[in-house]
């Protein structure tokens, strides 16, 4: 089965843009299915299945999505077999813009729109920084200059990427992406598979339920910010122990 | 890894159907520096036309047009690769979205552009656009604050000037609240295919030939004449005189004499 993850910030078009490639790869004769990781709620799976995809969703809720994602991939993949599709897709929301799918000898694609500000593609991080390609959308909302000053941001972050402008509201571009996916890797199996960046660790007491303030409730994994450090608006953070 | 800059020595609309599905007249081609105006009723196909070329059409639109790209059909990698980045495009409803101050935002478009002196180029820019617009923005005003018309103005200044798209297309500028013969003047001596789709009749002149629509397809093709040059000289002073008799008026003078 061919394997791909999409990730993205929410509600930047990620759905939009896999509703219409899966229909235009359905054109050409290859089937998809479609996963959907995400935290608190999403209708991503009921959207898919509307148009006749099979789709499955996950829901992380308090975990972070991304980590949930990776300790659910097997059943993930055995499941899309199940379906007997030629390609999966794995829709992801990363929230903490830390974390980032993608995997060593899949087809990584991540998603931005126009509308997130001028710093976005620094702040995305991995999700965007590994991809294989990137596409942007929301380009009929904003002028011709922000496209191109965004796009120049994007390139800064990812210089190795491919950089495609689609539209998830007239489905320009999304042809050409399914042709893409038509040539995604081939994968046997996810077992043994790397993640391409290691997942920041995030073992505190506030990950295990705890919820009183105070040092002496924080344990594993902490760190102490020292505020007002030199440099007007530094701070510096230190290791706690 | 291309650079970003794009050229191109001709962009040819291959003919489609009208509405009734009859096929258009013929093909158009579109050489970069030349004006085109869209001229035709309500409904007649006007913005169709535009989108066709904003999409890089391929039989996959009600008109089953074609884009072709220096006389050939891109292929799939190609057409993907230059879709969003070919064509610039103003439409009504656009707008700034950026929490940014202009000369700040313009300045680093210049430097993605790689322009030798980016603070130099944003300040003609800036100027140039607040020749097009009404009231003049200052540099440091935020680019969400432009009222429609400043952002209008902004936009083709910017486009004409420092866009990486060859072709610009624009939808009825003369709604946009800017100087519609500035504007024209700007894009002429940008060097891009423009394509306006306009109602008014200065403009149409302005444009060094004009495609008339109807029911959703070119039906002519026509040259601007000499004669109808000098009919443009005369429509442009009275249309000087209307607006210097507007500002009048604004002013609160007294017009009877
Ligand atoms: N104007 C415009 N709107 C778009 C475009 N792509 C998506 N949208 C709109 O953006 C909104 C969110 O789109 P979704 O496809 O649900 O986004 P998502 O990334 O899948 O969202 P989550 O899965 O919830 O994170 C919808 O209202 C879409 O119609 C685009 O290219 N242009
Ligand atoms: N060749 C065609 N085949 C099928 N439908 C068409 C064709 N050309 C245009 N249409 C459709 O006709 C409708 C009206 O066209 P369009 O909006 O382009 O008109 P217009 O000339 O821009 O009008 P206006 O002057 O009011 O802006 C649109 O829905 C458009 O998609
Ligand atoms: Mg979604
Ligand atoms: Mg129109
Ligand atoms: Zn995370």
């Amino acid at each position: 089965m061919r394997l791909v993850t999409l990730a993205g910030p929410p509600a930047c078009g990620k759905t939009s843009v896999l509703l219409r490639t899966c229909a235009a790869l359905r054109e050409a004769g290859v089937s998809c299915a479609v996963l959907k990781f995400d935290c608190l709620l999403t209708r991503d799976a009921e959207a898919y299945a509307a148009a006749g995809i099979p789709a499955t969703a996950a829901l992380a809720g308090g975990l972070c999505p991304d980590h949930f994602f990776a300790t659910n991939l097997e059943e993930a993949f055995a499941w899309a077999q199940g379906t007997g599709a030629e390609c999966c897709v794995i829709e992801t929301a990363g929230l903490c813009n830390r974390c980032s799918p993608h995997l060593r000898g899949a087809l990584a694609l991540c998603v931005v729109d126009n509308l997130m500000g001028i710093d976005a593609p620094e702040k995305i991080g991995p999700m965007l920084r590994l991809a294989d390609l990137v596409l942007v959308t929301k380009g009929d909302l904003v002028s011709q200059a922000e496209r191109e000053v965004y796009r120049h941001r994007i390139r800064q972050m990812n210089n190795r990427a491919v950089i495609r402008h689609v539209n998830g509201l007239t489905g320009q571009g999304c042809r050409e992406l399914a042709a893409v996916l038509s040539r995604a890797p081939q994968v046997e199996t996810v077992t043994d598979m790397r993640l391409r960046f290691a997942m920041p660790a995030a073992v505190c007491s506030y990950c295990l339920s705890e919820t009183r303030i105070g040092s002496r409730y924080q344990k594993g994994n902490v760190k102490k910010v020292k505020f007002g450090g030199p440099g007007a608006g530094q701070t510096e953070v230190v290791d706690g122990d | 890894m291309a650079t970003d800059a794009l050229t191109l020595a001709r962009l040819t609309v291959a003919r489609g159907r009208d509405k009734s599905g009859r096929p258009e007249a013929g093909d158009v081609d579109f050489a970069p520096g030349q004006v085109t105006a869209l001229l035709g009723p309500t409904g007649s196909g006007k913005s169709r036309f535009l989108a066709d070329i904003e999409s890089l059409a391929d039989d996959d639109t009600p008109s089953g047009r074609r884009i072709l790209l220096d006389g050939a059909l891109p292929d799939p990698d190609r057409r993907f690769e230059l879709q969003g980045r070919l064509v610039a495009q103003l439409t009504q409803n656009m707008n700034f979205v950026l929490d940014l101050g202009v000369e700040r935002f313009i300045t680093m478009h210049a430097e993605s552009r790689q322009a030798a002196d980016p603070a130099a180029v944003a300040r003609q820019i800036i100027a140039a656009a607040n020749a097009l617009a009404g009231e003049p923005f200052a540099p440091d005003a935020q680019l969400t604050q432009l009222s429609g018309g400043q952002s209008r103005a902004l936009m083709i200044a910017d486009a004409a000037l420092l866009s990486w798209s060859p072709v610009l297309l624009i939808d009825e500028i003369e709604n946009a609240g800017v100087d519609k013969a500035r504007a024209l003047d700007l894009l002429v001596k940008s060097d891009k295919i423009v394509v306006i789709a306009t109602h008014d009749p200065v403009l149409a002149l302005s444009a060094h030939r004009r495609l008339i629509f109807e029911h959703g397809a070119v039906r002519t093709v026509r040259e601007r004449s000499a004669a109808e040059k000098r009919l443009l000289t005369q429509l442009t002073e009275q249309e000087a005189e209307f607006s210097r008799l507007r500002e009048r008026l604004r002013r609160g003078e007294d017009v009877d004499s």
